[in-house]
């Protein structure tokens, strides 16, 4: 067991004094809940705020475990031969980036680690912008020796919701005749042999909404039997898991699911041991708000019953 | 307009104007003062609608009309250059594709019309959008009822297939789970006993949830019958499934809500303010 040295204790005194800041708030709360005393919402906003902001400032982080979910999308892609073909498709927009950035940048990150070949599209038309941040901070910083159009491509956008998987299903270039700088199908190395979304050893969609990872299971997955995983936003990763495991092979849900990922890509592959981290970073404030959520919950119940008894004694 | 509402409207003015100064101060490249702009006005929006928790306010209201006009002027443009630039004109016509500068998709059914040929099948979709556009004219608004009634019936036709396959005939079959997993006798069970997440117990137990999750869970809103006796206990247990995954789904969808302000925080503290550094 290690020491814990003075820098560290040091360095976690700001750590201590704001968890006792907001500690000591919850009690003082609930001691006037015990009283029968409201709290005005604006007192809540200010709790939630600072227990998500001093973490984020202090940058507290903790390690995760993979779950099951988890694991089985990273055991896919790493133990796909090099050189499979993945096909990456982005279904989000900015109100979705905090939570789905994340898990796109690292997925694409372990795609590319193990020589896969990634083609990327996106349903939705902000999904292009939100692409060019993984090609920017991921692709052309960390992969420098990466060919486009040879080792990854980009599709780019196409309009038409289910109705493009529908096409694309069967006939891929009908849909996609150029990548996203008009850039012909068939003078693209990586695009040869590709007819249709059965010629792909995996199909990821990366999303939350309406086209995503639902459609992708409904209208291309379960059709062609190609397997399909998906990283999405919390909001809709409960009415995903029942399609686990026999229609998707794997799911990321919310930031938790990006976070597990990150941590355990990490963990296995040593050369990456210095990459960033946003979404363990986000489970820092994650876990406080959590934990100040519950107190409220808990004093709101206080609060009720004191309520209900003065009234019964009335 | 009060006197104290524009000595806030000042103060928040010179606030950011200064805030706008030492971000370009602060910022590299040939685009410092552009970005500190962009930056500075992403944090101003940020904050104006965040201000929304205190209460209602005109800083609030100008981001909140401002979010909703750039959002229709953003999906309208995107909808023009998507879907017809990008998807009908280069079936319909080459003159057209070289108009725009997108690569022509020619073949098919061809005729010609002002010295330009035209694909006659994709003309159908041009029809029915014009169609659709007659809702805007009070007396001839019936007619958009054709073309919406087209797109209703195409996308139903299309979903109830999906639909019915994968989410009722797959589902249904992935709920046949084998309640004795790797059963070779209790002996063997109890020799394997572990609480391993891969473990057999662990593997039976889910099992288990998940038949009488299913199961319970329909006996709930099956109401031909009274919920009395052992059917009233398993409606009970129904109730009891249904209430955890609200929970589950409340518990994720707070989890979303926390992310989407730590992604404001952050782009706040480091991007704007620049006091942590990822």
């Amino acid at each position: 067991m290690s020491v814990p040295t003075w820098e560290r204790i040091v360095g976690n005194i700001g750590v201590i004094i704001v968890l006792l800041l907001i500690g000591g708030g919850l009690v003082w709360l609930f001691v006037r809940a015990l009283r029968g005393k409201e709290v005005d919402r604006r007192v809540v906003f200010a709790f939630i705020l600072i227990s998500v902001a001093a973490p984020l400032l202090l940058t507290i982080t903790f390690e995760m475990k993979p779950t099951h979910i988890v694991q089985e999308l990273y055991d896919k892609i790493d133990n796909l031969p090099a050189g499979s073909r993945i096909l990456l498709s982005f279904d989000f927009d900015p109100p979705m980036a905090p939570e789905v950035q994340p898990m796109a940048d690292v997925v694409s990150r372990h795609v590319l680690t193990r020589g896969h070949k990634a083609v990327f599209m996106t349903l939705w038309a902000t999904g292009q912008a939100q692409f060019n941040i993984t090609l920017e901070d991921v692709i052309r910083r960390q992969f420098p020796n990466a060919v486009y159009g040879e080792h990854y491509v980009d599709l780019g956008y196409k309009a038409g919701n289910e109705g493009v998987l529908n096409v694309i299903r069967t006939d891929f270039k009908k849909m996609f005749p150029t990548d996203v700088n008009t850039v012909p199908w068939d003078s693209l190395p990586i695009l040869e042999g590709i007819r249709s979304c059965s010629d792909f050893d995996l199909i990821i969609s990366l999303g939350g909404g309406k086209p995503g990872v639902k459609e992708w299971v409904l209208f291309v997955g379960d059709p062609t039997g190609v397997p399909v995983a998906g990283g999405v936003a919390a909001v809709v990763a409960p009415m995903l898991y029942p399609y686990f495991p026999s229609q998707m092979c794997g799911l990321l849900g919310g930031i938790k699911g990006a976070a597990e990922y990150e941590n355990y890509f990490r963990d296995n592959h040593p050369d990456h041991t210095d990459m960033e981290t946003p979404a363990m970073i986000m489970m820092g404030p994650q876990t406080v708000a959590h934990v100040v959520i519950l107190a409220f919950i808990v004093i709101g119940n206080v609060l009720f019953f004191v309520n209900r008894r003065k009234e019964v004694k009335r | 307009m009060s006197r104290l509402a524009v000595v806030v409207f000042v103060i928040v003015c010179a606030a950011f104007a200064l805030s706008w100064v030492l971000r370009a101060g602060a910022t590299e490249g040939d685009h410092a003062v552009r970005d500190a702009f962009l930056v500075t006005l992403s944090a101003f929006m940020t904050l104006a609608i965040m201000s929304f928790m205190y209460r209602d306010n005109p800083y609030y209201k100008f981001a909140e009309h401002l979010f909703v006009g750039i959002s229709a002027a953003y999906w309208m443009c995107v909808g023009f250059w998507s879907t017809i630039v990008g998807n009908l004109v280069p079936r319909i016509s080459e003159g057209l594709s070289d108009f725009f500068k997108v690569p022509y998709s020619g073949g098919g059914l061809d005729f010609d019309l002002f010295f330009l040929p035209y694909r006659v099948f994709y003309l159908i979709p041009i029809i029915l959008g014009i169609l659709l556009l007659m809702r805007l004219i009070p007396k001839t608004g019936w007619i958009s009822r054709w073309p919406l009634a087209f797109i209703v019936g195409t996308f139903a036709g299309l979903n109830l297939i999906r639909y019915l396959q994968s989410d009722f005939i797959i589902q249904i079959s992935a709920t046949f789970v084998p309640l004795f997993v790797e059963w070779q006798g209790f002996g063997d069970f109890v020799s394997r006993l572990s609480l391993a997440a891969d473990g057999q117990f662990i593997a039976m137990l889910s099992n288990l949830v998940i038949f009488l999750g299913v199961f319970c869970g329909l006996v709930y809103f099956f109401f031909s019958k009274e919920h009395t006796g052992w059917f009233g206990g398993a409606s009970r247990l129904g109730i009891w499934i249904l209430m955890i995954t609200f929970g589950a789904s409340f518990g994720y969808t707070v989890m979303g809500r926390i992310s989407l302000l730590v992604g404001r925080l952050t782009f706040l503290f480091r991007d704007w303010l620049g006091i942590i550094s990822s």
